[in-house]
């Protein structure tokens, strides 16, 4: 294995976890709903996984129990975001702290057992190609998760009848409702879309990145996937791009540190958010109209009869 | 003998201690376009809510085609071949056309096939549309054009309109009439809601009068004057507008605006190019367009709200001001009425009060050594309660709890109290009923007539051919010539309006 192939591999390894929460988020807003808490949900979903599969001796299990507890995060910010219609951002803010909160107690039991990351799935002939092969079909199943979520997420938002409602509940709720849509149901089944996907990145954290437990493990992870929503103008397949442009910056960075590269390790460090705020501002001087927030983006809807 | 298509009969409709519907009768036809008139408040809205199952009655049974029916909700509706156009749409702005339609249809299809469904549909009624666009591209009158395709996608009987003229060019609204037409003799009945009565009289072969939530008369409007439908509507004599238009005046020049261009400021904007005008003491200038083509820019450049690129681009009483910022106008005697009553010309969550305060805090005397004088902001409001007849429930209640004609009557009001010496307001008299706009617009005229200058911004021909002395037209952020309104024809401007006159300047420019 080539070092260009090394670096390419943990490029995609970084950037998965992102680019799952941040698909999952992107239908949430999508929805008109805004969940601030992707790292709260994320960080459950990597201390349940990691209980559950230490608990059970099998790795599938800890996944179905990390998406499940994302999950059932995202219906406590439904209670109260959709069913008592309380502000979104305190909700989700109070979502992440209660998250980390509540992980550490999940997590303290498994603090340094060590167990076998989820292995790799290499598929077969495809993943014998030279370079790309190693790189891209020689990977973990979360990595083909996510690709088939961005592709799976792209074509129900925009070739489905189900996901253009949704996209119109996140336009105009006011409008939705008056055509006979049921607004806080979609956006219910929206608010746990996004949950099970943060939990599954966290899960995958937990199991497959780095396979043990350590309090805090997400790293702000769930933030970064929020920033790329907004970086991807709410588009899937920009949402790729701004998680794999992060990862790799992550990734090149350390690279760069473990080079030798004469410039403070602090600043090398902040490299990967500096850039994310750089092409955040860029896109925003280009962009002229269209694909912008969803219109009614963390307006609480209360039916009124 | 068939029975009538819908028929309401004896319904009630309270909210609490308010009766918005007392025991109304309504029968239309099949095959009848059928004008429901009346003041804002008389219970149209109401009514229609009912036959389209957004509200339900409380007494009273609605008849479709002689059997009785509830309609519990717009689907119940719509499943019986009744469908309505909103006065304000119900568009996802960064939809496509197609998308919108889809989204209104109760059985899924797929978006090609609703592509191509839009493009049979407008061609057959003369209503061009490209199904791919966005919505928030489309001038209003094709957004109302996407509101009636997706209604005719459901193959109603009977299609309600609410006020649809109102945001419409002269030759827009022709082109309306023909669709009606086509509707109507396809057999198809349609419920026109509208005040403008000679509208009324030329389309609509009966017409349901609603006074104060009652019925007051079916009648053909054919046989009426527009004066006796009025009567009918108002339930006494609507004193005609006392103005004449003035011919060419040589009083001094309050207001000038010399070679303005400005940039738009976002991408869904228009920018203004070399706008120049002036505008006399003791005048009414009217500044007619279709909604988008740069009145709220020039509103904004305008009011201060956006400064002008050099200071002597607007000139008031002769001092160079485009640089000035609203608060430095209003000092120098400017008020100004933006379009938008609540959001822009009014907070909704404040108290008329501190609503006051807004736009008087710099030329009113409300603040005195940093403090505010409350008692002082009351009076203002009462006094303009008594001037305007705005009608309200406590003294002082927050903007959004007075219905759009009274907030209008209060934002309007609010300013000229303040007897400017130049007053800039956008669409002065929007869904507004005849009672109020009649108020309104008699009161610009008298603001005019002791010596203020005004510029009035609307998308309402009738109102400035009623009121205004000069009228320009603006179009893709142009500004014609002003004309004198005595030697226009509605054809002149209705071309102007949609850009025949501007192919020259635009070349040139």
């Amino acid at each position: 294995m080539t070092l260009l192939e090394a670096i390419l591999l943990t490029i995609i390894t970084a950037s998965t976890p992102l680019l799952i929460a941040a698909i999952g988020e992107l239908v949430v807003e999508r929805a008109g709903v805004l969940n601030l808490g992707v790292e709260g949900m994320m960080i459950m979903g990597a201390a349940a996984g990691i209980a559950a599969a230490i608990t059970t001796g099998n790795s599938g299990l800890g996944v179905l129990a990390a998406v499940l507890a994302g999950m059932a995060l995202a219906a406590v910010f439904a209670f109260l975001t959709l069913g008592l219609a309380t502000n979104q951002v305190a909700a989700g803010l109070a979502l992440s702290i209660f998250g980390l909160g509540l992980s550490g107690v999940v997590g303290a039991p498994f603090v340094g057992v060590q167990r076998a990351g989820i292995g790799k799935i290499e598929i077969p002939f495809l993943s014998e190609i030279p370079f790309l092969g190693p790189v891209l079909f020689a990977q973990d199943p979360f990595v083909y998760a996510s690709f088939a979520l961005v592709v799976g997420v792209s074509w129900f938002l925009w070739r489905s009848r189900a996901g253009l409602v949704l996209r119109a509940c996140g336009e105009n709720h006011a409008s939705a409702h008056a055509l006979g849509y049921p607004v806080l149901r979609i956006r219910l089944y929206a608010v746990l879309f996004g949950g099970a996907c943060a939990g599954l990145a966290g899960a995958y954290l937990s199991l497959a990145y780095t396979p043990f437990w350590t309090s805090g493990m997400t790293g702000g992870r769930g933030w970064i996937a929020l920033a790329i929503v907004v970086f991807a103008s709410w588009l899937p397949w920009r949402a790729a791009i701004g998680a794999y442009l992060f990862g790799g910056i992550t990734i090149l960075q350390l690279h760069a540190q473990g080079a030798g590269v004469p410039l403070p390790s602090q600043l090398l460090s902040a490299l990967p958010y500096l850039i994310t705020i750089l092409v955040l501002v860029l896109i925003m001087r280009l962009r002229r109209g269209g694909a912008a927030a969803p219109a009614a983006l963390g307006t609480p809807f209360v039916p009124d009869r | 003998m068939t029975p009538p298509l819908v028929e309401a009969q004896r319904i009630v409709k309270r909210f609490g201690a308010l009766l918005a519907n007392d025991h109304v009768d309504l029968l239309v036809r099949v095959g009848e376009v059928h004008a429901l008139l009346g003041e804002n408040g008389a219970g149209k809205s109401t009514l229609v809510k009912m036959l389209y199952g957004l509200l339900q009655p409380n007494e009273g049974r609605i008849l479709w085609q002689g059997r009785p029916v509830t309609l519990p909700s717009p689907k119940a509706a719509r499943a019986l071949g009744i469908g309505m156009v909103f006065q304000h749409f119900s568009l996802f702005e960064n939809l496509t056309v197609a998308e919108n339609v889809a989204l209104a249809l109760d059985a899924a299809a797929p978006l090609p096939e609703v592509a191509a469904r839009v493009a049979e549909l407008s061609a057959a009624y003369g209503l061009p549309l490209s199904p791919g666009r966005e919505v928030w591209r489309l001038s209003v009158g094709e957004r109302q054009r996407v509101e009636i395709i997706r209604c005719l996608m459901q193959d109603p009987k009977l299609l309600i309109l609410d006020e649809p003229t109102s945001v419409l060019t002269p030759q827009e609204c022709e082109g309306l009439f023909a669709t009606i037409a086509r509707l109507r003799a396809e057999g198809r009945a349609v419920l026109y809601i509208s005040h403008k009565l000679e509208e009324v009289r030329r389309i609509c072969e009966t017409a349901t009068i609603l006074r104060q939530g009652r019925v007051v008369a079916a009648t053909d409007p054919r046989a009426e004057t527009a004066a006796s439908l009025a009567r009918m509507m108002v339930g006494g004599d609507v004193a005609a507008l006392r103005h004449e238009a003035a011919a060419e005046s040589d009083a001094p020049v309050r207001l000038s605006v010399r070679g303005l261009s400005l940039p738009a400021e976002d991408p869904h904007g228009t920018a203004l190019r070399d706008v120049s005008f002036d505008l006399r003491r003791g005048e009414i200038l009217g500044v007619a367009g279709v909604a988008g083509n740069g009145q709220e820019e020039l509103f904004a450049a305008l009011s201060g709200e956006r400064l002008a690129p050099r200071a002597g681009q607007i000139l008031l009483d002769g001092a160079p001001v485009g640089r000035e910022d609203i608060n430095a106008r209003r000092r120098r005697g400017a008020a100004f009425v933006p379009e938008e009553r609540l959001g822009h010309a009014a907070a909704p969550r404040l108290p008329l009060s501190e609503n006051a305060l807004l736009s008087g805090h710099a030329a009113n005397g409300f603040v005195r050594g940093g403090l505010l004088d409350r008692g002082r902001m009351l009076g203002w409001v009462d006094a303009v309660t008594r001037a305007f007849d705005v009608r309200k429930g406590p003294r002082d209640p927050e903007a959004r709890a007075l219905s759009g004609g009274n907030l209008q009557k209060f934002v309007v009001g609010r300013e000229l109290l303040r007897r400017p010496g130049l007053l800039v307001v956008a669409q002065p008299t929007w869904g507004v009923d005849a009672g109020a706009a009649r108020l309104i617009r008699q009161a610009l005229v008298d603001l005019a007539r002791e010596g203020a200058a005004v510029l009035v911004i609307s998308q309402d021909l009738d109102e400035l051919l009623e009121i205004a002395d000069r009228l320009a037209v603006i179009f893709h952020g142009r500004l014609s010539p002003a004309r004198p309104v005595a030697g226009l024809t509605r054809e002149e401007i209705g071309l102007l309006m949609g850009g025949a006159g501007f192919a020259m300047a635009a070349e040139a420019g």
